[in-house]
């Protein structure tokens, strides 16, 4: 286990440096940033030529790179074109998206299992094509629509929200941006488990316990449930990462100053140290959350022995 | 005093115009005082420091806690003394600036002739990186605090500037320019305290200014909140508490805000409410001209563009526009059609001209389809229009400039649009000469002069001059209007060259924009001044 650990921390090496350098040169090929910092018009070339050189951008690509990675390893992401460093923009963008993201999760986990569940167990009733039928809504009604429509009917029309989240943006605010951003994902858990269930139903295992006498709920929730979970897991693991990189719109529509936010802006305004500063710690929360999915697999099932 | 008690009364005459208020009560009378407003913003885009803020929303709070030399009237536009008791010159060249006695910042210290001249040297020392450094370019001594041609900076202050007291100083400039005092409105020009200087980081983060509101919290990225200052020496003090600025990710949650009743002013309306706005806001939707011009500039470096000829296919492509169908389709006449290349917010006396651009800007596609073909047809047999589509929603009316084109040319490839995706990118094709067409072009100005929509735009290799047109007259006009020291004058000179603009077809004027702002009923006395900028000093609550 250990072993299995130390291995794939070193396989995220290469990994981490790959992803970084392509995000690096995608930024890079957008050309010159400092055009766009003096507005409607031309820098003089003078002020131009000193901005490049306060944000190193007079050197060649591969050794900003360096730089910037060399920095990245003492704590350092540069500075934004506001004079901000990028790290007091990640520690205000952070602990916001984070927030939207445990409620979105949690909508996943809780509404997104136990509407599978449900469904897996009672696959055919009504009950299952109704959910059936809901989800298909939600997917296929994209997020900005759902968001928009809530914000006007719950925040304006019925005035029982703030249509936008305050700067503090604090857990109560984020309930309903974090079920819009949550809506697609959540869908699909409840697919996945209602799935998941309904195939492991028939498996000897299950049709041992409840032979063994075992009560209902017992059977449901340590041995079909735990079985079933494993695709579950993986899609909840690598949405944690979608979510938090993809929460653009929802945080546009709310008003949120997340990393979505930050990282739109970043891109208007092509400033290399905020967009792969974010993207670095995004690409880490990927690979942490995808290794915490592996390790979670040998917990729900004890077969699965990693060396 | 004289020049206080004469701002005063004009202060009180354009607040008893705007709300037939009784003026010298003193305080408000009908609004709450004390009563705080809520307002949207942007996250500025640039540090906040005065020579270095170039866009509107830094601009906004940079005109709420600043004061200058010069303000410029918010119904007019006219630039009247503020801080400035006199400011003297025999030749149009030299300027002796008194400052008026009994200012200070908020932090108590007195604002002096020195607190000017630090402010203009940092703002012009190449070394500070200042975005707006080109605003003290007329000062003598420029070239060497600030070299544009890449050289070693070898002086850190300007030699055009001497303090000779406490409240004077002299401004000597490289070249002659009548109308120089009128540009010191500007918030480049504005006067910076010690702190400033002393603690740079700290003063970044809490501004301290003169103007009638003090910092009171500032939250990067996320609000601002400023308060009346009490003490305040000037007469257009707050009429409310305070102002709180939250930066809103997009105006649309603006508006949504604002109809919810969470947010008291919004002072730019997105484009898709504006059908809906009327039955929204009813009269609390303003939409005022503003001092911004959008334009087509043609890319002159480009011989295909600048043959013996091609002035005809300009002002062909410029005829096929239907402008006032645009205007009024696209932008729910937001825009004005524009007939000249200057602002109406100008005035007649500034050197706005109705009707100037003449035929050349009257939509009749005949007469184009006559000129284009005249001139030799269209480059490459097809004009792209180039616009940078991240921001400001530009892809929409270039379309249907295209398609206005297409239809009096009775051609249906005669005009694309040719979307690039950042603004940087945009601004990177245009310093390259990438431009291989016309391409969008908007100005919005600097001060309320005709000098500001013509020089830096059409001058030769002037700052902002992107198609790169060059023409001896019009120079020679802008340089004479430049010397003339009389008002009238100079603007009959600076329309002259405008003429010349328009018989070569330099660019081609589209529409005025409109500066569009709706509000909650807790609020009364809202205006936007020509910089399309809410009054907020003058706004009252409850």
């Amino acid at each position: 286990m250990g072993r299995y650990v130390v291995r794939r921390l070193l396989q995220m090496i290469p990994v981490f440096i790959g992803a970084t350098l392509l995000i690096f040169l995608m930024v890079n090929v957008m050309g010159d940033p400092v055009a766009g910092l003096c507005g409607d018009r031309e820098c003089d070339p003078a002020t131009a030529a000193q901005l490049r050189k306060e944000f190193g951008l007079d050197k060649p690509v591969w050794q900003q790179y360096l730089t910037y990675m060399g920095n990245v390893f003492t704590g350092d992401f540069g500075t934004a074109f506001n004079g901000q460093p990028v790290t007091e923009l990640m520690g205000t963008a952070f602990p916001v998206t984070i927030r939207l993201t445990i409620v979105a999760i949690l909508f996943e986990i809780v509404v997104g299992i136990v509407l599978g569940v449900v469904t897996g167990l009672r696959r055919g009733r009504p009950v299952d094509t109704g959910v059936l039928l809901l989800t298909l809504v939600v997917i296929s009604v994209p997020t900005f629509v759902t968001g928009l429509l809530l914000q006007l009917l719950l925040g304006v029309e019925w005035g029982w929200i703030d249509p936008a989240v305050s700067s503090e943006a604090a857990f109560g605010e984020l309930i309903v941006p974090g079920l819009v951003l949550a809506s697609v994902s959540l869908a699909y858990v409840t697919r996945l488990t209602r799935t998941s269930i309904a195939e492991n139903r028939r498996s000897d295992y299950v049709r041992t316990a409840v032979a063994k006498g075992l009560p209902r709920h017992r059977v449901i929730t340590r041995h079909l449930l735990r079985n079933s979970l494993i695709p579950v897991v993986t899609f909840i693991g690598t949405d944690i990462g979608a979510l938090m990189g993809g929460a653009i719109v929802t945080e546009r529509i709310f008003n949120i100053h997340g990393v979505g936010y930050q990282l739109y802006q970043g891109i208007l305004r092509q400033n290399t140290q905020t967009v792969v500063g974010f993207v670095t710690v995004l690409v880490l929360v990927f690979l942490v959350a995808n290794l915490l999915v592996d390790l979670l697999y040998a917990v729900l099932d004890p077969r699965i022995r990693y060396a | 005093m004289r020049g206080a008690t004469h701002a005063r009364w004009a202060a009180c005459a354009a607040a008893a115009a705007l709300a037939a208020t009784a003026c010298g009560g003193g305080g408000g009378s009908g609004g709450d005082t004390g009563a705080v407003l809520s307002s949207s913003w942007g996250d500025p885009q640039n540090p906040l420091e005065p020579a270095n803020t170039n866009e509107v929303q830094g601009g906004k709070v940079l005109d709420m806690i600043f004061r200058g030399l010069k303000k410029y009237d918010p119904k007019t536009g006219e630039a009247q003394d503020m801080l400035a008791e006199k400011i003297e010159t025999s030749d149009s060249q030299n300027f002796t600036v008194t400052v008026k006695d009994g200012w200070t910042f908020s932090n108590g210290e007195k604002v002096t002739a020195q607190s000017f001249v630090d402010a203009w040297n940092y703002g012009a020392s190449l070394k500070n990186n200042q975005r707006n450094a080109y605003f003290f370019s007329y000062i003598d001594g420029y070239d060497k605090a600030h070299p544009e041609d890449g050289g070693e900076q070898s002086a850190d202050t300007l030699s055009g500037l001497k303090v000779t007291g406490p409240r004077t100083f002299t401004v000597r400039l490289s070249q002659k320019f009548s109308t120089f005092p009128d540009t010191l409105g500007y918030p480049a020009f504005a006067p910076l305290p010690r702190a400033f200087f002393d603690d740079h980081d700290a003063w970044v983060k809490k501004p301290v200014g003169n103007g009638p509101y003090q910092v009171d919290n500032y939250t990067r990225g996320s609000q601002m909140s400023l308060r009346k200052w009490e003490e305040y020496p000037g007469d257009d003090k707050a009429q409310n508490g305070g102002v709180d600025l939250k930066v809103y990710t997009d105006n649309n949650t603006a508006y949504t805000d604002l109809m919810a009743g969470n947010l008291d002013l919004v002072d730019d309306v997105p484009a898709a409410q504006l059908k809906n706005v009327k039955n929204d806001l009813g009269d609390r939707y303003i939409n005022t001209p503003a001092g911004i011009i959008q334009t087509l500039a043609f890319p002159f470096y480009d011989e295909a563009w600048n043959k013996p000829g091609s002035e005809k296919v300009r002002k062909g492509l410029s005829m096929a526009i239907d402008r006032k169908q645009i205007t009024d389709t696209i932008f729910q006449q937001t825009r004005t059609p524009a007939t000249d290349w200057t602002s109406p917010v100008l005035g007649e006396d500034g050197g706005f001209k109705e009707g100037l651009c003449g035929e050349a800007c009257e939509y009749n596609p005949d007469e184009a389809k006559k000129l284009v073909k005249d001139g030799g047809g269209l480059p490459g047999g097809q004009v792209k229009i180039t616009y940078n589509a991240d921001t400001g929603s530009h892809g929409q009316w270039v379309d249907a400039v295209c398609n206005s084109i297409n239809n009096a040319l009775d051609n249906d490839r005669a005009c694309v649009g040719n979307p690039v995706g950042t603004f940087a990118d945009f601004r990177n094709q245009i310093t390259d000469r990438k431009m291989s067409g016309p391409f969008r072009a908007g100005w919005q100005m600097d001060y309320p002069l005709i000098q500001n929509f013509l020089q830096p735009l059409y001058y030769t290799n002037a700052s902002s001059n992107d198609g790169k047109w060059s023409n001896e007259e019009f120079d020679d006009l802008v340089d004479r209007a430049n010397a003339e020291p009389d008002t009238a004058k100079a603007v009959g000179l600076f329309q002259q060259a405008e003429e010349v603009l328009r018989d070569e077809m330099g660019a081609i004027p589209l529409w005025y924009q409109n500066g569009s702002a709706g509000y909650s009923d807790r609020l009364s006395d809202v205006e936007l001044n020509p910089f399309s900028v809410p009054v907020y000093n003058e706004i009252k609550v409850g």
